[in-house]
Order: structure tokens, then sequence, then C-alpha cells
């Protein structure tokens, strides 16, 4: 049985598995000698390409602007995908509010972009709307701010990102809020907690498994950003908005590859270990 | 009595006006999402003319303000018949993108499925492992495997063919993943009676797996669908010449002075997606509730 279990694995698992071996991973390995050594010789150099990376202004900024996208725009998605989701929960017919939140995850980014473009340029539909509203309530004067091209470009992706990901979470969230029992929710009830306290006590703590997945997910997901930072400002964007994407994006054009071999690595690694990490953190509870 | 009952009726107002307060406040996000819409619908419909009128302060950096109007005051369809009958590189793009995105699922439909039958069905010592290793490449953002890619499709000469696009995408291990939450729900005494009664493997998971496992395959179809129909890094990087280009990279190639067909080229992009998005919602959810799953 052991053995014929083994056959059948091999028989199913192995072709997509060469695959990946020959499109992923031994490329990969090929990556990782690269990284020790220069782009053009192909001579050992030993660790001279990632100190070159980590004096390299352009890559500390990436990184920097990158880390700061993560840590700001994922706390945002996932709350206001909880809030969404706890407000949805309350009713019975809930599909097609769904399909509302979840619509914007079918637009082509392409699309999106020419919308964007149209609302937040220095003339556009945002600065007219705030013109309107400021003067009807005279609090303030025509505003003529160019929303793509200053430091307001890293909200206006912040704000996309949420924009985009927002159904997708609701419904991870709607999943997790349904694999908590009515029983035990209940029984508080009639034990006489209030919906507060049967919210700290008993939802959010039940919710823990469903906030792995779902942060996992949307830092997947939050990497997928560059489709309309790309779009909107081009590959050199206002600095704010300046990401790793765009850095190895422009370091692949301008064929410095053994740069990319060490930011790959880097970045592959710091990944990999932030996912296991978060595992194990997430398994001993 | 009379108070008790008065009481209720007013708990039930209360329960009512508090569900309406929130379904407003659940709606009003949805505005965000039909007005772009909107705006893309209402401008493909305008003639050049009058959709110039309203935006071109926004690209010759007027001191106006944009306009708009979401009924157009001369309607015209004249944008949409250059678009379709006058320019047939626009078809070409649309079939590019039809043809890398139906390769890539059928490709995914003959590797990702059955792996994902073998990881669920076949569970062994290793398995467990080379699972865990899966999900990490799946979580790896396309500018990690950038260079890898790039050389292993420049060692085998696929650069500026579709292929480079179709074969990385082809081992992509998130369909691997939804398709095994599928074949996961199957009740695994189902599968021991098939065997009882003498059915082979490869019977049992053309028979009973497919059918009974589809909503995991036929989720990551669509969520691929609307992944692949919006693919931009890849051809970016790998396809040098504009011919062999997805309609999502040409789209934002088209200049303001054109805006009536860029208008156009939107709406008819955004066409397939939403065609799948609507016959596919039920197992987009499914499909992102199985992403969601942990082993």
């Amino acid at each position: 049985m052991q053995k014929k279990r083994r056959k059948f694995f091999g028989l199913f698992v192995f072709p997509g598995f060469l695959g990946i071996m020959v499109f992923v991973l031994l490329p990969f390995l090929d990556v990782v000698k690269r990284s020790f050594t220069t782009a053009v010789t192909g001579a050992f150099i030993g660790g001279k390409n990632y100190q070159a990376i980590f004096r390299n202004q352009a890559f500390l900024l990436a990184v920097k602007n990158t880390i700061k996208f993560t840590v700001v725009c994922i706390p945002v998605l996932v709350s206001a995908g909880l809030m969404v989701a706890l407000m949805l929960s309350r009713f019975k017919k809930k599909g097609w509010i769904k399909s509302i939140y979840l619509f914007p995850l079918a637009m082509p980014t392409a699309t999106v972009v020419l919308v964007w473009k149209l609302v937040f340029y220095k003339q556009g539909f945002l600065n007219l709307f705030l013109t309107r509203a400021g003067l009807d309530w005279g609090l303030w004067g025509e505003v003529h701010k160019d929303y793509l091209g200053t430091a307001t470009a890293f909200w206006v992706l912040v704000g996309s990102y949420v924009w985009k990901n927002l159904g997708y979470t609701v419904i991870l969230w709607l999943a997790g809020l349904g694999g908590i029992s009515g029983e035990m929710l209940e029984a508080a009830r009639v034990d006489g907690a209030g919906g507060w306290q049967r919210f700290w006590r008993i939802v959010l703590p039940n919710l823990k498994g469903s906030l792995f997945t779902i942060v996992i997910l949307s830092f997947l997901n939050s990497f997928k950003i560059y489709r309309e930072a790309y779009l909107t400002a081009g590959a050199y964007p206002d600095q704010s908005m300046y990401l790793l994407q765009h850095l190895f994006n422009n370091w692949f054009v301008n064929l410095e590859l053994d740069k990319m071999a060490a930011a790959a690595v880097c970045t592959g690694g710091v990944l990999m270990i932030a996912i296991l990490l978060l595992q194990r953190l997430w398994e001993d509870r | 009595m009379g108070t008790d009952k008065k009481r209720k009726i007013l708990i039930k107002v209360r329960n009512l006006a508090g569900k309406g307060l929130l379904l407003l406040a659940l709606l009003l996000p949805a505005l965000l999402v039909f007005l772009p819409v909107l705006l893309l619908l209402s401008g493909s419909l305008m003639d050049t003319w009058e959709l110039g009128g309203y935006i071109s302060t926004v690209f010759t950096d007027g001191s106006e303000f944009i306009g708009w109007k979401l009924v157009p005051d001369y309607p015209s369809f004249a944008n949409y018949g250059k678009l379709l009958f006058e320019t047939p590189q626009f078809f070409v793009l649309f079939w590019n993108s039809m043809k890398l995105v139906l390769c890539i699922l059928t490709g995914q439909l003959l590797f990702a499925v059955p792996a994902a039958w073998g990881f669920a069905v076949y569970q062994g010592r290793g398995s467990r492992g080379l699972f865990a290793l899966y999900v990490v490449l799946m979580l790896m953002p396309f500018q990690v495997t950038m260079l890898s890619s790039y050389l292993v499709l420049n060692e085998l000469s696929l650069l500026n063919t579709h292929q480079a696009i179709i074969w990385p995408a082809v081992f992509s291990t998130f369909p691997v993943f939804l398709s095994y939450g599928g074949f996961k729900s199957i009740p695994y005494q189902m599968l021991e009676a098939a065997r009882v009664d003498g059915a082979g493997e490869l019977t049992i998971f053309v028979r009973l797996g497919l059918p009974l496992g589809k909503s995991g395959l036929l989720s990551a179809m669509v969520l691929g669908f609307l992944e692949y129909w919006n693919l931009m890094e890849q051809p970016m990087a790998f396809l040098e010449d504009k011919s062999l280009w997805p309609l999502s990279l040409y789209l934002p190639q088209i200049t303001w002075g054109q805006a009536g067909f860029a208008f156009c080229a939107s709406v008819v992009t955004l066409v397939p997606a939403v065609f799948v998005f609507i016959i596919g919602q039920d197992y987009l959810e499914q499909g992102i509730i199985y992403s969601g799953l942990k082993e």
C-alpha cells in the first residue's frame, strides 16, 4: 500500500514538479551562483555584489519605500476588511453586496489607471470636487494640487491597493466569521455578555487563524501594486513611490544582472524567513 | 401587557433602522466601484469633440477643471467603430491576450490539477515538505523570480515568444494550492469505497476526483483568468516585439490625443473580465476561501 501510494504520488505530481525544477528551482540556483560573480566575466568575487547593493542609494530607497508601503497598507486593508465583513455578517442575503466589493478585482489595471489619471491629475475630478466643496462652504479656495507627481502619490497607491483588494479580504474574513460556532456566541449572550464583550472575547480570538492567512495573502497582492505605480508614473516615479519592483525592472532593462541576482536572493530569503516565522508564530498558539 | 408589546415593536424598529444605516454605510463605498465604470462607459460613447472639450484641460495642463456628463450630449459609436473595424492592431493584441490566457489555463489544467490530486490523496512522508515548498513558491513575487525566468528562457531561446509568458505561468503553484482545497473536501471513505469496488486510481481521479472536486479547479481557472488577463510584468520584461503584446500593455500606450479611443479600448478590455466575473462568481468566492485555507 505504502509503495503503491508513493508510485501514484509520483505519477501525479512529477510532471508538474519537473516543470517547476526547469523553470524555477534550477534557474534560481543559477541566480544564487551569479550573485557571487561579476555580470560580465563570471569571475568569483565573493560578497561584493551584496556590498554593492547595500551601498546603493536606489536600493535603500526602494527597500524603505516598499517596507513603508507594506506597513501602512496591510493594517489598513486588514482592518477595513474586518469592519466590512462584520457589518455584512449581520445580513442574511449578502450576495450582491459582496459582488460589488469584489468587482474591482476583475477590473484590468490598465483601465483603472485611465480613471485614476482623470481623478488625480492637477485639473482632475478630485480637485474639482474639493474646489466645489470648498467654495460652497466657504472653507477654502480653488485646489490645484498634483497628486501623482508629488509625495501624495504614495497615498494614491495605498488607496488604489485597498480599493482593489478589499473584496478579497472581506470574503476571507467572512469565511473566518462563518467558522465561529453560533452556539458559543449564543451561550455567551445567555450568560449576559454584551456585544462588545462577545466581539473581544470570542470573535477576535477565533479569527487568529484567518488573520494569519489574510496578512500573508495581502502581502502577496501588495507586490502587484507595481502595475498601478508603473502605469501612472512610469519607470522613474516620484521618490515617495519608488518601489523595489521599479528597481528590479530598471536593473533588468540596464542589464545590471549581478546586482539583480544579489537583490533577488536577499528579497527571496527575507520573504521566506518571514513566511516561516509567521507560520511558526501562528502554530504555537 | 400593552407596554410589553410596545417595547417589542420599538426593538423591531430599532433593529430595522440599524440595518438600514448599516446598508447605507456598506453601499457608500460601492459608489467608488460604480463611478469608474460609469466614467469609462460614458466616455466611450462621446464623440471626439465632446470628450476633448471636457478633458483637454487635463493633458494640456490648462487652468480650468475637468468637466463631465454621465449622459453625453452627442452620443456616438464612432470610436467603437474605429476601434473594432479600422484598427487591425487592436485585434491582434486582443487575440494575443486570449491566446496567452487560454494556453496558460489549459497548461495549468494538465499539470497543476493532477499535482493537486497527488498531494490531496497520496500523502506520504515526503509530500508535506514538498507542499510547503509549493506554498513558499506561490508567495514569491514576480520580481524575485524575474532574473531566473529570464536566464532559463534565454537558455531555451524562448525570449520574445509567447511561450516565454506561457511556460512559467503554467508551472505556477497557485492553482495547485487552490485545486488542492477542492480535492481535500472529498470524503476519504468515498475513494476507499471506489477502490473496494475495483476502480483503478486513474479512474478514481477522472470519475470521482474531477467531478467532486471541481470547485477547486474551477476557482483556480476563474482567478487565473482575471490574473492573466491583467498580465503586465512578464510581457513587459520578456516580449520586445510589440505585436506580441497583450491588451493590458497596449492600453497605456494610447495617448491623450486619442482619449476617445482609449475609453473604448478600456471598455472592450473590461468586457471579458466582467463576463468571467459574472459567470464565475461563486467559484471566485470559493477560490478566495481556498486560497486562505492552510493545509
